[in-house]
């Protein structure tokens, strides 16, 4: 290990020296830092990571494809991460309110090969191959900025100070964050990372790419009663609750002892300002397909993170001094397939290879655009845009580009999620059919409890929003405060006080899922990381 | 003076414990493990007092298998000196854990030991009062305050009826409350230095203490969830409700 200690003396904060650092302990920053260790064992590879315990605040599906994987930690099968199932069949539904529909499982919803795994699990024990290889983890540290080099170029991070009250002052534990120096720093924060939000604006690393579009992904897993659950079945829906106007669907991947892993993912380019993601995941539940399944059964973990949807179209320049975007804090997910975990992993394994190779960050951008990454999401880039004209167009769309396989010469346009939120004077939410709940939980207070998320309340609040009259003034008459529903852990709450409404945001409750940073239409929320630790605690999601 | 800090490996606070399906225990399966709450805040004081001057070296222990080594290295990054494992793969009752105790107080001469009041999995608030028997040395339990004189402990304890400060002889065993301190957050460098500082193993085996089991837990089951409630509309429903009950 090369970690140097020392005072810096500018700062006077304290310093680490490494080769290279990584931010974010997901699949792709620990197949980057265990593929750099097994390419030049000497590098000195750190990897922090905000959460507690590594997985905590990771969630997914997660059906995986497997080839990165192999390649990374060849008889990774005899040893396997805790929760890893592999896919024994596929359904693909529509939904309508009372019925259910089979339709053909698309190509790209065909698993034949693949696993159901926990992704926080997966993680979890990446991590340890990673320690084996003589990678430093730190979880618990939430890098809080980034360090400069004097000659503007990226130099490694800061971590964020500990112990600081509600007002900015320090408390009796104060610990004042330190400095991680690297000539390289990876940023694998995922989607929506606070500091690769920074970087990309300071760099204008976008300024050549359509704006990048996301979706919101919610998630319970559930233990149900015994012989409900078929291991290794894989099912997707679409419809109901939805309207044509919203993309999304939902998933039911059955693990084994009981468990499945049920969830909801939505665009976040939808129109109606009163919609609400978490609501519309309860619903789905309550559909006659799901509902008997779930009867009887019990919520172990729930969470939610939001996904990132823009693809080939909104990929950024992933190259900047000193520093290089993987995974999905690129922008790499597969939309048609909902996976990104291959793409994260094989996207930080090409970093790895690059900077052995070349020591900087030049040129990595064009590997990964000539690369499988880069690859697979051109062939798909069309079939997500083509949902903008709502569900019927969209799986025509989709049809046409399957079949040419992404060859056509056209290139659909993404635009920019919180654009298009629709004024409450404008839209008519259409009838949903929206039914009575049953199924536990009860409300999103109730949800948040089982992704048993925790901040300490005597801490800054980490939902900074840069101009708050905007909430009780415009938005209120605008748009009637979306973030009240938008929001999956009932954060934002608009409370009427003795001299008029005002919002309140209840930070505590925050699962970082980084929807409201994405979504607010006048872009006034800023995410950024709470103290190291704080957040959720997910168990296998 | 030598402290010696005990520390347990226990399931993480923030976790939402959840029962075996056949009642034998508790999930403890994947689940997020962490140094006992009470633990972290004796290992706080003792830091304390050697960072006063009034201590030389502060010692970790822990009793269990090699997983609690995980704890150890973080007792040592918050800044213990040394750490020691004592080794065993059964799960220990307090009494053998007091007899492990006294074993390491005796061989390292230890002047004071500090250990949480109670771990949060069994919350059986033992061990530091036996400890104290079989050394045959002053407690002071509870401890919200702690102040050390010349070879003597003033310890404000907190008890049903409020706070009580005693004088006790040193050496002796202090078992630590929630209230005497806030534990300091761990650095990164500490981290990385910690993973130099001694840790030393010694099998449970290779002492001559018995680990009887007298206490044997046939079953453990989840609390008994609520009946839903009735909303009812009016005072004329609520009557009729409790009548129904035979409540009035």
């Amino acid at each position: 290990m090369n970690s140097a200690v020392n005072e810096n003396q500018t700062s006077g904060r304290e310093v680490m020296e490494y080769d290279v650092i990584v931010v974010g302990a997901g699949p792709a920053g620990l197949a980057c830092a265990i593929r750099l260790k097994q390419l030049k064992q000497d590098l000195a590879v750190a990897v922090i990571e905000k959460s507690a315990e590594v997985g905590s605040h990771i969630l997914s599906g997660a059906v995986i494809e497997p080839e990165p994987l192999d390649e990374l930690l060849p008889g990774w099968k005899e040893q396997p991460p805790p929760i890893c199932v592999a896919v024994k069949s596929d359904q693909f539904f529509y939904l309508k309110k009372d019925r259910k529909v089979r339709l053909p499982t698309p190509p790209q919803q065909k698993n034949h090969g693949n696993y159901i795994v926990s992704l926080g699990a997966m993680c979890n024990w990446l991590a340890g191959h990673a320690e084996n290889a003589g990678v430093d983890i730190f979880p618990g540290f939430a890098a809080d900025g980034i360090r400069y080099q004097d000659d503007g170029s990226v130099g490694g991070v800061i971590i964020g100070d500990m112990g600081v009250d509600r007002g900015g002052n320090p408390k009796d534990t104060y610990m004042q964050g330190i400095e991680i120096h690297a000539p390289m720093t990876i940023l694998a924060e995922g989607c929506r990372g606070h500091l690769s939000k920074q970087l990309i604006a300071q760099y204008e690393l976008d300024k050549d790419s359509d704006p990048q579009t996301y979706g919101i992904g919610i998630k319970e897993l559930w233990k149900v009663e015994p012989g409900k659950s078929i291991p290794g079945r894989v099912q997707h829906t679409l419809g109901w609750p939805l309207d044509p106007s919203i993309y999304g669907g939902s998933f039911i991947y059955h693990l084994e002892n009981d468990l499945v892993a049920i969830g909801f993912v939505c665009g976040l380019d939808y129109a109606d300002p009163e919609f609400s993601p978490f609501e519309a995941f309860q619903q789905l539940k309550h559909h006659p397909m799901v509902k008997p399944m779930l009867e009887g059964g019990e919520i172990i973990s729930s969470g939610a993170r939001a996904i990132v949807e823009g693809g080939y179209q909104s990929l950024p320049r992933v190259e900047m001094p000193g520093a290089l975007l993987i995974g999905d804090a690129a922008g790499l997910l597969n939309v048609p397939k909902i996976k990104g975990t291959h793409q994260a992993m094989r996207s930080g394994m090409l970093a790895a290879e690059h900077i052995v190779q070349s020591g900087s960050s030049e040129g990595f951008d064009r590997k990964l655009r000539d690369s499988a990454v880069m690859a697979e999401l051109h062939k798909v880039r069309n079939i997500r845009p083509g949902f903008q004209r709502g569900l019927w167009k969209g799986l025509f769309t989709a049809a046409i580009e399957t079949l040419t396989m992404g060859k056509l010469k056209r290139t659909l346009a993404n635009h920019s999620d919180h654009d298009q939120l629709s004024r409450s004077s404008e839209y008519k939410t259409p009838e949903r059919q929206w039914v009575d709940r049953e199924l536990p939980p009860r409300d999103r207070l109730a949800s948040v409890y089982f992704a048993t998320t925790e901040h300490d309340e005597d801490q800054p609040v980490h939902l900074q929003i840069i101009d708050p009259d905007i909430c009780t003034t415009r938005c209120s008459i605008e748009f009637n405060n979306p973030c009240t529903r938008f929001c999956p852990a009932d954060v934002y709450e608009m409370v009427n006080d003795i001299d008029g409404p005002r919002l309140q945001i209840n930070a505590a409750n925050c699962v970082h899922c980084k929807t409201c940073d994405i979504k607010d239409p006048y872009q006034i929320i800023n995410w950024v990381t709470p103290e190291g630790g704080s957040g959720p605690n997910y168990q296998n999601l | 003076m030598k402290i010696l800090v005990g520390i347990k490996r226990v399931i993480d606070y923030n976790v939402r414990i959840r029962v075996k399906s056949d009642g034998s225990g508790v999930e403890t399966d994947g689940v997020k493990m962490s140094i006992n709450p009470f633990d972290e805040i004796a290992l706080e004081e003792a830091l304390r007092i050697r960072e006063a001057g009034k201590a030389d070296e502060v010692i970790v222990i822990s009793a269990g298998g090699d997983e609690c080594q995980q704890q150890i290295r973080t007792g040592l990054a918050m800044g213990a000196d040394r750490g020691i494992q004592i080794k065993t793969e059964q799960d220990l009752q307090p009494l053998s854990i007091a007899r492990a105790l006294l074993y390491v107080i005796e061989k390292e001469d230890i002047g004071l030991v500090i250990l949480g009041k109670q771990a949060i999995d069994n919350d059986n608030s033992q061990t530091g009062q036996m400890l104290a028997a079989l050394w045959d040395r002053p407690q002071a339990t509870f401890a919200s305050k702690l102040e050390l004189g010349d070879g003597t402990a003033r310890v404000t304890r907190e008890v049903d009826a409020g706070l009580e400060t005693i004088d006790v002889e040193l050496p002796a065993v202090i078992t630590v409350d929630l209230r005497l301190n806030e534990p300091r957050f761990v650095k990164l460098p500490d981290i990385m230095k910690a993973k130099r500082k001694p840790l030393d193993v010694i099998n449970l085996s290779d002492l001559s203490i018995g680990s009887e089991h007298d206490l044997v837990t046939v079953g453990t089951v989840p609390p008994f969830a609520r009946a839903r409630g009735v909303m009812v509309e009016d005072a004329t429903q609520l009557v009729a409700e409790l009548r129904q009950r035979g409540l009035v």
